[in-house]
């Protein structure tokens, strides 16, 4: 089961989990708190941040994310995107 | 940049090695067998992906459909790889590939990744500013075109399919491979013929 269809609007959680201790997140910090289109569901992976210290890793769906470039950095050209692999538990719901 | 490893550090992977082939994890004859599989890697085989696709109909969309089973098709073992994605160019698309977080590349079909790839330069301006990366690379987009940046940070690789260079109809597959170079396949560069 996926959460989020093609085409939905996310959000990318403003969460830091850097700051609370060792972790190894593969969620890109310039997109943290950031708004995306689901392009496509990529399948299910176990989750990276368990897997790296060797704890039981659930296996999670793994989304493609599409972004406004210029919107991440404030310049660029109109009409260019980043897309980025994000797991879903780094994703919530946009208006 | 890499110093020789000294004395020490070879001490110490020869015992984790063996600690490794004690518990069952992994033997030294695999290890070997995984360096030779990883060195054998090399752009050449994505650039004849590309040529393949570019003049078989239905590669190309196998390509598309499941790119690790399109390296297997060229004889890749992708036994163990992280699943291949295939980036399609199309006009008016081009696709640029990056890892921000470290250097996430598409080894099974390109080899090792070259210097730049993995420096933080390249890192931090290809999603920020991917127009001024091509224009060093001396990398000319027609006129219209977006730029897709793929920040590759989990558990797929990715390598690009570009279009195919006008003034090679024509052309077979294995000259087609000769117009694409390592670059080309992340897209700092683009495929031209002549």
């Amino acid at each position: 089961m996926t959460r989020f269809t093609p085409g939905a609007r996310i959000r990318v959680k403003a969460d830091f989990p850097e700051t609370r201790g060792p972790c190894h997140i593969r969620t890109p910090h310039y997109l943290r708190g950031r708004e995306g289109l689901v392009e496509r569901h990529l399948g299910a992976f176990r989750n990276p941040e368990d897997l790296a210290f060797a704890r039981p890793a659930a296996t999670i769906p793994l989304y493609h994310v599409r972004f406004d470039q210029p919107a991440l950095w404030n310049e660029g050209q109109a009409g260019d995107t980043v897309l980025v692999e994000l797991y879903e538990h780094w994703l919530e719901p946009a208006a | 940049m890499a110093h020789a490893p000294g004395p020490d550090s070879i001490a110490l992977l020869d015992r984790f090695t063996a600690a490794l082939a004690a518990r069952g994890v992994v033997t030294e004859a695999q290890i070997a067998a995984q360096i030779e599989r990883t060195d054998l890697a090399d752009p050449r085989i994505g650039a004849a992906m590309v040529a393949r696709a570019w003049t078989d109909p239905d590669y190309h969309a196998l390509m598309l459909r499941d790119g690790s089973q399109a390296a297997e098709a060229m004889g890749v073992s992708m036994a163990g790889a992280p699943p291949l994605g295939v980036l399609v160019d199309r006009p008016g698309v081009h696709h640029l590939v990056v890892c921000t977080l470290c250097s996430c590349y598409p080894r099974a079909v390109l080899g090792y990744p070259p210097h730049w790839y993995k420096s933080a330069a390249y890192r931090a301006r290809a999603v920020r500013d991917p127009r001024g990366v091509l224009a060093e690379w001396g990398t000319t987009l027609p006129e219209g075109t977006e730029i897709r940046v793929v920040d590759s940070t989990a558990d797929y690789r990715w390598m690009v399919l570009p279009l195919r260079p006008t003034g090679t109809e024509g052309w077979d597959a294995a000259r087609l491979a000769g117009l694409v170079g390592r670059d080309v396949l992340v897209g700092t560069q683009l495929p031209v013929a002549g």
